[in-house]
């Protein structure tokens, strides 16, 4: 049995979830690798003409990706498609993934960064009859339909042609009540595009406190106004708008929003600091004086530390080259960092853990976590065991773990431990069924012979003795367990 | 749940016109701009795209290089740009500088803009604010609704989740203007339309999903209907894109099935499958000819998509157990129940403090905040602290999403404020009760769910063990722990011919806006399609609600059709939350 398929095995095994472990005895598991290997072994039979397989293909489609040509054209070849397209006829198969978007999900996160007032030239300019839909042949009628900015549309009517899409004037409405009328039309359509259309105009033609005060009293069209200044970039007037509107906490984000665009960290940081003196609620403004403080910390560590790397001089930073800059990371991963790198410094520094603890009172659970897994990852198992020790006040020592002893097992495993530090965790595993399972997976033999004498179970004490090495000190204690006349055996 | 004179389901409509019909709108947009053009693409429309057009098509109409929007055409380009976008303002600015660009250096071209779905004024506005009206000609390609499969169509506008449910941005045209006018005096190829939106049911679709098409999606993201399987997938070096539909048979046959009932499947085709082959041990030359004429190819197939979807198990089971799978489904499930609050607390936050995963902690929390009608103050303080620490402090902006949406809350000290509550949100057009509604806001998203879940019995009490294969009900889809709510309504409508006796769960999930229209059709068992039922989900439909109502259909002799603003799923949800870097 080899390695990986006892870890699965076992991992059903231990599983205690019922839903999703599997009710009849033969292991579904195996029965997949069975598949499997079915499976490969007819491989030989059928990969004589995989060009034509592909060709039949599960995608029942004809190859000739769009998706896989933009990549190409992406990625600098310009030849055209005449002969991607020749090859793609043999049929490969191969697409390659397009690039991820940057957050497609929302259209207004795309909008950042552009702080042009528009000119607001003239909307009847902007709808003239290029706008027309003429793909349809029935819509190909003379232009003069079209052109009926003159003719007295109702409100009514005005946003029922604009929902069509079709072309309307909206300078005939100069009254304010006649615009309001127009915009409350406009909100009783439910388009979104014809709203915003008339938004437009009345932003143009209406003083912006007069658009303000109407808007406040017309939440949909409020909405409406404010997804499109978002979406244009007009962030003075949102702030204006959302300040007359008393939103502090709005006006707050909304600017402090604005630091994700600020690429250069010393820029950040001073942003940040302005951003302190917004208008957050209390728990906020602590969250957002950490973040002005970390990032100042960070650029602290950043300078001193690409300075010791750079001269050579730490065998650490030598030994562990950076993978990246810690600069706008989050806590828990500059406390990692600080960790890893300067663990042992005095709390008078910026870079040390104890520092950064107490700066932003990080809790006890966390901290012990993440110096925990900074340790582990440098095989420092000293420092681990040392985290993990605690004196009670009459001075006896007791290993503690803010999270399960099958986590901390996990984690040291993960980075290499030796089994005589495994083996001290794993026998602190609560649960006897999981530490049997660690320990069994992690050939931590004395914790399984003593957790089966534990249970006086000896039929699984004697299978176990096939487990480990013959003529080795594990199955010496074994069979001295086994005759021992003292052990009063389940079975 | 068995059915006294248990019928086939009928036959869906074919869908597929929808695709031609697209493809030759297209095709004659092309055609708009005679002679070879450079054609841009906007990234989200790649994949529906590639649904209903290939290659060799643009090719035909003149389409010489394909760009994806945002980059820069290369010199020596055609004499004619096509841009077939999305109707965005920041699109239309790209769009701009690159006439602009032409402009200052002498170059003269032809432009085209191609709206799909629609043209927005506030694209013009911007084009006319760049200079550039008049040195482009716009188009609509009206390109609502992709078929993904035979029973699934999508709009493919994720974003309406954020845009309607964060923004309240009614951006996208009426669905019920569009039907308008049309099938009058013809046969109703539907009997009964649902329009359900997804704010009805966060829970459903924050659960994980455990039906293999859900784990698909969950693991490898589905993206219209097609994913991508990489080398530790494929065993080989390369990756492979599928299509994933009905045609594909063996995932046909697993796509609803729980994912423990997979296994057995496969193993069994696996075994048919060597049957098969073996038999042409010990045939003659005459029989062997026959066999390789009429059968090894398609044995080749199945052999194919077998390796495949057995790989994929081989990934997923991978992935999950190194994600501690099971811990969190145990944590979802007694979330789902009310039971180990405090558990299924340290849980989520030791999953923060671990940092795990942003995306998974997020669903967690999001999922204990909607099943328990907010988060207690103190814990809420402390997670989202946690959260900032672990994550990152910018996600204070992500918090204040969720909060607006009603996904994350806090519960308010004291719920004896509701009557005050639903009394002043009538007042809305008040200026100082706009202002007070703001502040209830989250309360009135009250989700309800514990009651409703009582009410509807959405935690089914089973004796014993619930078999997965053979399920009794759609809780299969969560591992017989819950039946999903949105499924749970349509059932109960249905069963019920209406509302009546639900008018305390209607109550219950805020029904003030729910609209019931009769049918004016009177039932008539002779027409098969009052058997066929159109489910519309705004905002977003999982595949665990799809292989639920499928199951149900099944059951009842009915045929469901879907109709979705995009696939969902957790992630997905999160991530239209999640205030990234830009």
């Amino acid at each position: 049995m080899n390695r990986a398929r006892a870890d699965e095995e076992e991992y059903w095994h231990s599983s205690k979830f019922r839903a999703f472990t599997f009710d009849d005895e033969d292991d579904e598991l195996s029965q997949l690798k069975e598949s499997k290997r079915a499976v490969n072994s007819l491989r030989d039979i059928v990969d004589d003409d995989d060009d034509d397989l592909e060709r039949v293909s599960w995608s029942g489609e004809p190859v000739g990706s769009i998706s896989w040509s933009i990549k190409e054209t992406a990625s600098g070849s310009t030849s055209s498609l005449e002969g991607r397209d020749s090859s793609l006829q043999k049929g490969s198969s191969s697409y390659a993934a397009l690039p991820k978007q940057v957050s497609s999900y929302s259209l207004s996160s795309l909008f950042k960064g552009r702080n042009k007032l528009p000119s607001f030239q003239s909307l009847s300019d902007a709808l003239t009859d290029t706008g027309v839909k003429n793909y349809a042949p029935e819509l190909r009628r003379p232009k003069a339909e079209y052109k009926d900015y003159s003719s007295d549309w109702s409100p009514k009517d005005t946003v029922r042609r604009m929902q069509r899409g079709k072309v309307c004037s909206l300078e005939r409405f100069r009254s304010l009540q006649d615009k309001l009328v127009l915009l409350d039309e406009a909100v009783a359509g439910h388009d979104g595009n014809v709203i915003t259309a008339v938004l437009i105009f009345l932003k143009r033609t209406l003083r912006r406190e007069i658009l303000f005060r109407e808007l406040e009293v017309r939440q949909v069209a409020l909405c409406h106004l404010i997804h499109f200044l978002r979406e244009t970039g007009e962030q003075k007037l949102l702030l204006d708008l959302l300040r007359f509107l008393d939103r502090t906490e709005e006006v707050a984000l909304s600017q402090y929003r604005e630091h994700l665009n600020i690429q250069d960290v010393e820029k950040r940081r001073e942003f940040l600091k302005g951003c302190i003196g917004l208008p957050f609620s209390a728990e906020d403004t602590s969250h957002i004086q950490d973040h002005y403080t970390l990032l100042e910390r960070q650029i602290i560590i950043e300078a001193n530390d690409r300075h010791l790397e750079m001269a050579g001089q730490s065998e650490l930073f030598r030994k562990y080259p950076r993978k990246a800059s810690i600069l706008n990371m989050p806590l828990v991963t500059t406390l990692f960092y600080s960790c890893f790198y300067h663990y042992t410094e005095a709390e008078g520094t910026f870079s040390s853990p104890t520092n950064l603890k107490k700066t932003f009172k990080i809790p006890d659970k966390q901290y012990v976590l993440t110096a925990l897994a900074a340790r582990a990852k440098l095989r420092a198992w000293d420092d681990v065991d040392a985290l993990l020790t605690t004196k009670n006040w009459l001075g006896y020592t007791k290993k503690k773990a803010p999270i399960g002893f099958h986590r901390v097992v996990e984690m040291l495993q993960r980075n290499n431990a030796p089994v005589q530090v495994l083996q001290e965790y794993v026998r602190l595993v609560e649960d006897v069924e999981t530490r049997l399972n660690l320990a069994t997976k992690y050939k931590c033999h004395d914790v399984v012979i003593e957790t089966y004498r534990d249970l006086k179970d000896r039929i699984q004490l004697t299978a176990y003795k096939c487990k480990v090495e013959r003529g080795s000190a594990e199955e010496e204690k074994i069979n001295s367990i086994l005759n021992n006349m003292q052990i009063r055996w389940k079975n | 749940m068995a059915f006294a004179g248990r019928r086939d389901a009928p036959e869906p409509p074919d869908f597929g016109i929808l695709k031609r019909l697209a493809r030759d709108q297209l095709v004659y947009l092309l055609e708009q701009l005679p002679g070879k053009k450079d054609l841009f693409i906007e990234a989200d429309l790649m994949s529906p795209l590639d649904r209903i057009a290939n290659v060799s098509i643009l090719k035909q109409h003149d389409v010489d290089k394909l760009y994806k929007v945002e980059t820069r055409p290369a010199p020596g380009a055609s004499d004619q740009f096509c841009f077939l976008v999305r109707p965005r303002v920041r699109t239309m600015r790209f769009i701009a500088d690159i006439v602009n660009a032409d402009k200052m250096s002498g170059r003269s071209r032809k432009y085209k803009i191609i709206f799909s779905p629609q043209k927005f004024y506030a694209c013009e506005m911007v084009l006319e604010e760049e200079g550039v009206f008049g040195d482009v000609t716009c188009d609509e390609w009206s390109f609502y609704l992709l078929p993904l499969d035979e029973d699934i169509i999508s709009m493919e506008l994720p974003e309406f989740f954020r845009d309607y449910f964060l923004m309240s941005h009614e951006l996208w045209r009426d669905l019920e203007e569009e039907s308008e006018g049309e099938g009058q005096g013809r046969k109703p190829e539907i009997g009964h339309v649902f329009l359900m939106d997804r704010d009805v049911d966060y829970v459903t679709a924050l659960c994980s999903q455990v039906v293999y098409e859900g784990l698909v999606d969950d693991t490898f993201r589905i993206k219209c209907g097609s994913v991508d399987f990489g080398p530790d997938v494929t065993s080989s070096d390369k990756s492979i894109k599928v299509l994933l539909n009905a045609q594909d048979k063996v995932f046909s046959q697993i796509r609803n099935e729980h994912f423990s009932s997979v296994f057995g499947f496969l193993s069994q085709k696996s075994r048919n499958l060597q049957a098969q082959y073996d038999r042409r041990r010990g045939m003659d030359i005459k029989q062997m000819k026959d066999f390789v004429s009429q059968e090894l190819k398609g044995l080749k197939q199945e052999h194919r998509l077998l390796s495949l979807h057995i790989g994929a198990c081989e990934s997923i089971m991978k992935k999950k157990t190194k994600q501690d799978f099971q811990e969190t489904i145990k944590a979802e499930h007694s979330l789902l129940e009310g039971f180990d609050i405090r558990e299924s607390t340290s849980f989520i936050e030791e999953h923060i403090d671990r940092q795990v995963s942003p995306i998974e902690s997020l669903r967690l929390m999001c999922l204990l905040s909607i099943t328990e009608n907010g988060l207690i103050p103190k814990d809420y303080r402390s997670l989202k602290t946690q959260y900032l620490q672990s994550y990152g402090p910018e996600h204070l902006l992500t918090f204040h999403n969720l909060k607006r949406i009603g996904l994350l809350t806090e519960q308010a000290a004291g719920e004896t404020l509701t009557a005050v509550e639903s009394k002043v949100s009538k007042l809305v057009t008040d200026r100082a009760a706009g202002k007070i509604t703001d502040a209830f806001n989250s309360l009135a998203r009250k989700s309800n769910f514990r009651a409703i879940s009582k009410k509807l019995g959405l935690i089914p009490r089973v004796e014993g063990e619930y078999d997965l294969k053979m399920p009794r009900d759609m809780a299969y889809v969560f591992g017989g722990a819950y039946v999903p709510l949105s499924c749970k309504i349509i059932e109960q409508v249905l069963e019920r011919r209406g509302w009546q006796g639900l008018e305390e769960v209607v109550r219950l999930l805020n029904g003030n806006e729910f609209s019931v229209s009769d049918s004016t059709v009177e039932d008539n068992p002779a027409w098969e399609s009052q058997r066929v039922i159109l489910t519309v989900f705004l905002g977003g439909c999982t595949f665990s609600e799809i292989a639920a109502l499928r199951f149900l259909g099944k059951e009842r002799g009915c045929k469901f059709i879907f109709l979705t603003t995009a696939i969902t799923n957790s992630a997905r949800m999160m991530e239209a939350m999640i205030e990234a870097r830009a």
